[in-house]
């Protein structure tokens, strides 16, 4: 070995280096193929077939002829659509108010929407459960108390299909501000200095400028509120159960209880499938031909508009929306995780410290969830950035022949809702070769599985904005794509690789639907840990062990912002 | 079933509760001799160090009864596995269709269970010294796989604040009064073992028509048993028309606003079996809880804390609580639950679209 090295490479032959990058990226490619192709496989083959494993429509049949399936069908349209409506016009103005204007406190506004970002839907449910419940919820007493209202009125009643919108919304329309308030940031100030230069006012500046620039991440947004909504798990379960009506999610979900019908559950998940394609489809078409590469080598400053007086009335409507996904439930976390009955206010009269004392020292299951959800939420973000990074990568700059495909692979995904990828993954991998149920790996996959669509298309929607030519530069020069990728672009990128990987930490964190299904006594995770606890209405362990997980992420994402050499980085996509 | 009405039956008085359809399989051998808790068991547990506990006790009570024994044997860890007792059927069976034995002893409240577990031949024959001592016969398998552990009822409660004693139901069909539309909470029999055989009971003695009209006041739909109890002490709604007598208990002795009704068409009972797995991979410790499990000092906690029924000779109901001889039960009947478990969970579903 060392006398190979020793020998000098003939002068001949160093100028031919073999490329490593297309066999690695195409492992890439064949690894995403087998991650995502397989569960689904299972869940075509499924659908299609009855219990004793012959061909059958029936199960469609079932779909489109029973009402079971039918009503929470039109329900999570509802809920999806009225949701990412809602995440649009509060979420937009919200991001452009951040990225362009004088508004004070903006990186107060920022920090508190990454705080409704990083707190699970399920707790935020479990939340206003405690503050919106028609008689024991907070707010209702209050109305009482103020009123004088009967025992039995209240203001708001959280288990309806208004109070899941509701709840829904406050915690998906982060991903719109997000994406929102980051297209903003990188339009370069001189775009629109060009425009006000050429005679363009305010109106048509953000009219013909800036609405264009940002219209992308708008619809981009939409879309993921969209989908968010209607393949979420956790929030419909504790909220619309309790009302007596089902979402798709939760159908499929009951489908799995015993006696399990996975073939049902299976077809039930098709449909949503169908929609999400369609839907991407129409987000390419509306996109259409456009360019948007405003990254370039050169870039000024964002212009911000005065708002003169007005900012302080932003302000107010900026608190006033944040008052609904981060300091009331908060509050009503930390109120029950110190009151001895959730639904009464702490004095210093009824203080207890009872639930923590529950959780630490008599619930056996906290130290092992929270060591599986270390290591899961860890491993998945690793993973799961470096393979967006690269597919990305390939479908943005077309390196294979089939980027297109590889790009709708690690889209799909996020048209599965969790439960039934769980499902699938059950399926592949209960059986040889590749026996993984009752492993951490079994979730691991699951967990990239499901991080990879957003965390893709948030790359890949950073990389539209990086003009070609730097890479192309580095290319001519004779550097690999590998190379390029790692010296060029993903420095270029910092701030979106680094978003991506918080983003997938603390979208582990949260997941709950995939884990349901793949979870067993050895393997379980927090958020599986406090919907059993919420199945029980075991409300003061669940407020103890919630405000742990918040206060943990938010070191991650605190400790992340302060990684020297990432110091002049801002955190904005969590 | 769906429509029909089971043949009313004689209800019988707690003290002869007997005949427990599970526990009285006709055929083959006697019970192994019984276990007593030796050194050397103990020491075996030791090495082996902890032991896994599937279980649908509620887990305020579950983990003090894990705390206690880990008191008693330092060097053992108790992890509770604690969910409904249909989810802990389904997650057991999950594992051991692949292959995976974690589960040591298992506690269900749907006795039913036990009857697939033995027809299976999952579970082991061990009974520990207390069970052949101080239990009666009809709460032990005679084949020595599994014992009731404890017994609860499904029962009617109300909040105090929000009802007056003299306003407050005082049977299933009070409940279908149009004042209590939308102020009525109830469990599940989809996760709960203790709705599952209290739904059993009462379409067999009351009739689906009960459920049907129920489903028609807009009741809040939980999940656990052991929820329904909790929603009144929150306040959250005004009555319960099914879910554990225990927790209310506790609740209520607390200083909770609660109160338990014992419906006048009788209450469904629920005795819920212990017992230990064939492939239990901690095999002594799970002997040597299954023995802690049993014994007076356990079961005092499960009732005294616990607000539970104990069929062992020695304990005695707490004070206060009224007798089970006092009440008038619905009969259990785990073989009639084991067969009709699925038409009764699809039944449920479609009359409360849940």
């Amino acid at each position: 070995m060392t006398l190979t090295l020793a020998v000098p490479a003939a002068p001949g032959r160093s100028t031919f280096r073999f490329d490593l990058s297309l066999p690695i990226l195409l492992g890439f490619s064949v690894a995403l193929c087998l991650l995502i192709l397989l569960p689904l496989s299972w869940l075509v083959y499924y659908s299609l077939h009855d219990r004793a494993g012959g061909f059958t429509l029936a199960n469609f049949a079932q779909l489109v002829t029973d009402p079971t399936f039918l009503d929470p069908l039109v329900t999570t349209l509802i809920l999806a659509i009225s949701s990412a409506t809602i995440c649009c016009l509060v979420a937009a103005p919200m991001g452009w108010l951040v990225a362009r204007t004088d508004m004070p406190l903006r990186r107060t506004i920022r920090a508190l929407v990454t705080a409704s970002f990083v707190t699970p839907p399920f707790l935020g449910a479990v939340a206003w459960e405690l503050l919106a419940a028609p008689n024991s919820g907070l707010l209702n007493k209050i109305f009482r108390a103020v009123t004088g209202a009967e025992s039995d009125e209240y203001l708001f009643n959280i288990y309806s299909l208004p109070g899941l919108i509701f709840v829904i919304s406050c915690y998906t329309f982060p991903y719109v501000f997000v994406l929102v308030a980051n297209a903003l940031d990188r339009i370069p100030g001189d775009l629109e200095d060009a425009s006000s230069i050429l005679g363009g006012g305010a109106w048509t500046t953000a009219r013909r400028v800036t609405v264009p620039l940002a219209l992308p991440a708008v619809l981009a947004g939409a879309l993921i509120a969209f989908l968010q909504a209607m393949t979420l798990f956790g929030s419909p379960a504790i909220l619309a159960l309790p009302a007596g009506f089902h979402t798709m999610t939760t159908k499929i979900w009951s489908l799995f209880q015993y006696p399990p019908k996975p073939e049902l559950a299976a077809a039930a998940s098709l449909p949503l499938l169908v929609l999400t394609v369609a839907l991407l489809r129409a987000e390419a078409f509306v996109l259409g031909r456009r360019s948007y590469a405003v990254v370039g080598g050169r870039q000024g400053d964002p212009r911000r508009v005065p708002l003169g007086r007005w900012k302080w009335v932003a302000l107010g409507a900026a608190f006033l929306v944040l008052l609904n996904p981060v300091f009331l439930p908060y509050g009503a976390l930390l109120n029950a995780a110190f009151s001895q009955v959730a639904s009464e206010f702490v004095w210093f009269d009824n203080v207890t410290l009872h639930n923590i004392d529950f959780v630490f020292f008599e619930l056996s299951a906290t130290g092992l969830a929270f060591r599986n959800t270390l290591i899961l939420c860890t491993s998945a973000a690793t993973i799961g950035t470096v393979m967006a990074v690269v597919i990305a990568y390939i479908t943005s700059r077309r390196v294979v022949a089939w980027h297109k495909a590889l790009g709708f692979l690690a889209t799909a995904p996020v048209a599965v809702p969790g439960i039934v990828l769980g499902v699938g993954l059950f399926l592949t991998y209960t059986r040889p070769p590749f026996v993984l149920y009752g492993t951490l790996w079994i979730l691991l996959i699951a967990f990239i599985t499901i991080a990879l669509p957003a965390a893709y298309q948030q790359l890949q929607s950073a990389f539209r904005v990086v003009n070609p030519d730097l890479e192309e530069a580095s290319r001519i020069l004779g550097a690999t794509r590998l190379g390029t990728l790692g010296r060029i672009t993903a420095p270029l990128l910092r701030t979106s690789v680094i978003a991506t990987w918080c983003f997938i930490f603390i979208g582990v964190i949260r997941e709950l639907s995939a884990a349901i299904m793949l979870f067993t006594s050895e393997t379980k995770v927090i958020s599986v840990l406090i919907f059993d606890l919420n199945e029980s209405g075991d409300l003061g362990a669940i407020a103890v062990l919630g405000i742990i997980m918040l206060v943990f992420t938010f070191a991650v994402v605190i400790l992340i912002n302060r990684i020297p050499g990432f110091g002049g980085v801002r955190l904005r996509n969590t | 079933m769906p429509d029909g009405k089971f043949s009313r039956r004689t209800i019988l008085k707690a003290s002869g509760i007997a005949a427990v359809s599970a526990f009285a399989s006709p055929i083959r051998a006697a019970a192994p001799e019984p276990t007593a808790v030796t050194p050397a068991l103990i020491e075996a547990a030791r090495n082996e160090g902890k032991v896994v506990y599937y279980t649908s006790i509620d887990l305020p009570v579950a983990e003090p009864i894990a705390k206690a024994f880990e008191a008693k044997y330092p060097g053992i860890a108790v992890r509770v596995e604690r969910t409904g007792a249909e989810r802990v059927f389904q997650r057991i069976g999950q594992e051991y269709a692949s292959n995976i034995h974690a589960v040591d002893v298992v506690n269900s409240s749907d006795a039913a269970h036990f009857i697939v577990w033995k027809r299976d031949g999952l579970l082991v024959p061990f009974v520990p010294e207390d069970v052949a001592k101080h239990y009666p016969a009809e709460q032990k398998d005679p084949d020595g796989l599994f014992a009731a552990f404890r017994a609860s009822l499904s029962v009617i409660g109300y909040n105090t604040r929000l009802v007056k004693p003299e306003n407050a139901p005082k049977s299933f069909a009070d409940l279908l009064d149009p004042k209590w539309a939308g102020k009525i909470v109830k469990a599940h029999p989809g996760y709960s073992g203790t709705i599952l055989t209290a739904t059993y009971q009462m379409s067999r003695d009351i009739g689906w028509g009960f459920f049907e009209k129920l489903a028609k006041q807009r009741v809040m739909q939980v999940q656990s048993a052991a929820d329904p109890p909790k929603k009144l002490g929150l306040g959250e709604r005004a009555i319960m028309a099914d879910g554990n007598e225990y927790v209310l208990f506790q609740i209520k002795e607390a200083g909770g606003p609660v109160e338990v009704v014992y419906p006048t068409e009788g209450t469904p009972l629920i005795v819920s079996p212990n017992a230990v797995f064939n492939a239990a991979p901690n095999p002594n410790a799970a002997r040597l809880f299954q023995c802690f499990c049993f014994s007076p000092e356990c079961q005092d906690l499960v009732v005294n804390r616990g607000g539970m029924r104990s069929f062992h000779a020695q304990i005695k109901d707490k004070p206060g609580r009224r007798p089970l001889s006092d009440i008038k039960l619905m009969k259990e009947d785990a073989a009639a639950v084991e067969k009709l478990s699925e038409e009764i969970k699809a039944h449920y579903t479609k009359i409360f679209r849940v």
